[in-house]
């Protein structure tokens, strides 16, 4: 299925990206969280939450297609 | 009275707000913890929008660096507590209010009572450990937190603990690991940023007040200045979160936030207080070429990104003092130091900088 991910924050250097479509197989958010641990190795020394749709969910949560994926990560600046 | 309806005239003929909304306004209690970045916008909407009683809370001084953001201060308030600079400059802004500083460090011992006071508690702190102790002492205390953040071009606004609504550890239940979210200091900041989403958090407190549109509650608002694209996500309540903290209630006093965060405490010492030690071994981390050089401690010359292959000239006896240029990376070298052994490390504020004035205006030689 076909997924639009956005990476937010220091997410976004690790992936030098900000946004991306992407293809996949992946039915949890625990799943694609681990594909795109191992396709951006960065990713693996970082904390995150994970949106689908704009709503945040756990990592159980079973992702249908057509979806926007989030990727955000906790700031501590002020 | 003239005064008082001339001052918020501007506010008051909004038929939103009123002369009732702007009384709610003056009964209104409003705690702002940091009065750095996002806390220096906060702060002046607050105190101009007739918030009758603000409480500052800031420990730190006001340094040259703040003042591309924190433009509450001038130079004149260099080298004064933040909380007491604020408080000078707020009351020149609006005398009608009654403004309390709070120049100590907020603790586990402190928090609760203090919050107790108020109606409404600001987060413009600037690290993970001041965060989460904000956050479960709101949770304890009953009061809505109003939570901004910001990373590079990046900030984050949210409202917690509002209405029964989710709090900070329904977003995020536990710290990143230590080190891995670098600070401003480290990374450094566009100085409009936490004016922008200082701001919002301001606006958010105003709106809280006056049961004006939609609080931020169960949401987490993310804004990004470069693209100017701003996204809102929706958060849930997770009650074991919030139900594993008021467990916590009776002994929270005692919760040891660093070390929750995994932040080791990092000894610090001034300058002057650097020169009159004596028996320590000095190691300066920064690079060969940086300047200036200070001789007259004659330090071990080992660069940060060398030092876990050059501990072994270190000695573990001896107390160990470890500076940089301005007192950043002396603290990595310090948190490495620890990590191989060394007992007795601390590191020098303000680095090299300090220490080469300290030593000029000692005319000490060397």
């Amino acid at each position: 299925m076909q997924l639009n991910i956005k990476y937010f924050g220091m997410l976004a250097e690790a992936t030098t990206i900000s946004e991306e479509q992407l293809q996949t197989d992946a039915c949890s958010v625990s799943q694609l969280v681990e594909k795109l641990k191992n396709q951006y190795p960065k990713l693996k020394g970082t904390d995150f939450k994970v949106a689908i749709n704009q709503q945040l969910v756990d990592q159980s949560h079973i992702i249908n297609s057509e979806v926007e994926v989030a990727l955000l990560p906790p700031f501590a600046g002020g | 009275m003239n005064s008082f309806n001339s001052r918020y005239h501007r506010q008051v003929i909004l038929p939103e707000i009123g002369s009732a909304g702007q009384e709610k306004l003056d009964a209104s209690k409003i705690l702002v913890i940091g009065a750095g970045g996002l806390g220096c916008p906060i702060l002046q909407y607050l105190a101009a929008a007739g918030i009758g009683t603000i409480g500052i809370v800031d420990y730190d001084t006001v340094d040259i660096s703040n003042l591309h953001r924190q433009i509450l201060y001038g130079t004149t308030s260099l080298g004064i507590n933040k909380a007491l600079a604020a408080k000078q400059r707020l009351t020149d802004l609006n005398p009608e209010i009654t403004i309390t500083a709070y120049p100590e460090k907020l603790t586990p011992k402190n928090a609760v009572s203090l919050f107790s006071e108020y109606d409404i508690i600001v987060d413009g702190t600037d690290n993970f450990s001041t965060r989460y102790l904000i956050n479960d002492a709101c949770i304890i205390a009953n009061k809505p937190l109003v939570y901004g953040a910001i990373f590079k071009f990046e900030g984050q606004v949210s409202v917690f603990n509002y209405q029964n609504g989710p709090t900070y550890r329904c977003l995020f239940p536990e710290p990143p690991k230590a080190g891995s979210v670098p600070s401003c200091a480290e990374i450094g900041v566009l100085g409009v940023l936490p004016g922008i989403i200082g701001s919002m958090q301001a606006n958010e407190v105003l709106k809280i007040i006056l049961g004006l549109g939609d609080v931020l509650a169960g949401k987490l608002f993310m804004y990004d200045c470069l693209s100017t694209q701003s996204s809102t996500f929706t958060i849930n309540r997770v009650e074991s979160e919030i139900s594993k903290v008021q467990a916590s209630a009776n002994s929270f006093e005692t919760i040891d936030y660093d070390l929750f965060c995994g932040v080791s405490q990092i000894m610090e010492i001034t300058a002057n207080d650097a020169t009159t030690i004596e028996n320590a071994q000095f190691i300066d981390v920064r690079e060969t070429h940086e300047q200036p050089k200070i001789d007259y401690l004659d330090p071990i010359y080992i660069p940060l990104g060398s030092l876990e292959q050059k501990l072994i000239t270190i000695s573990k006896e001896k107390k160990t003092i470890v500076f940089c240029q301005s007192g950043i990376r002396s603290k990595k070298a310090v948190e490495i130091l620890f990590q191989n052994g060394f007992k007795d490390v601390s590191h020098i504020k303000g680095g090299a900088i300090a220490l080469y004035n300290t030593i000029s205006e000692s005319n000490l030689t060397g």
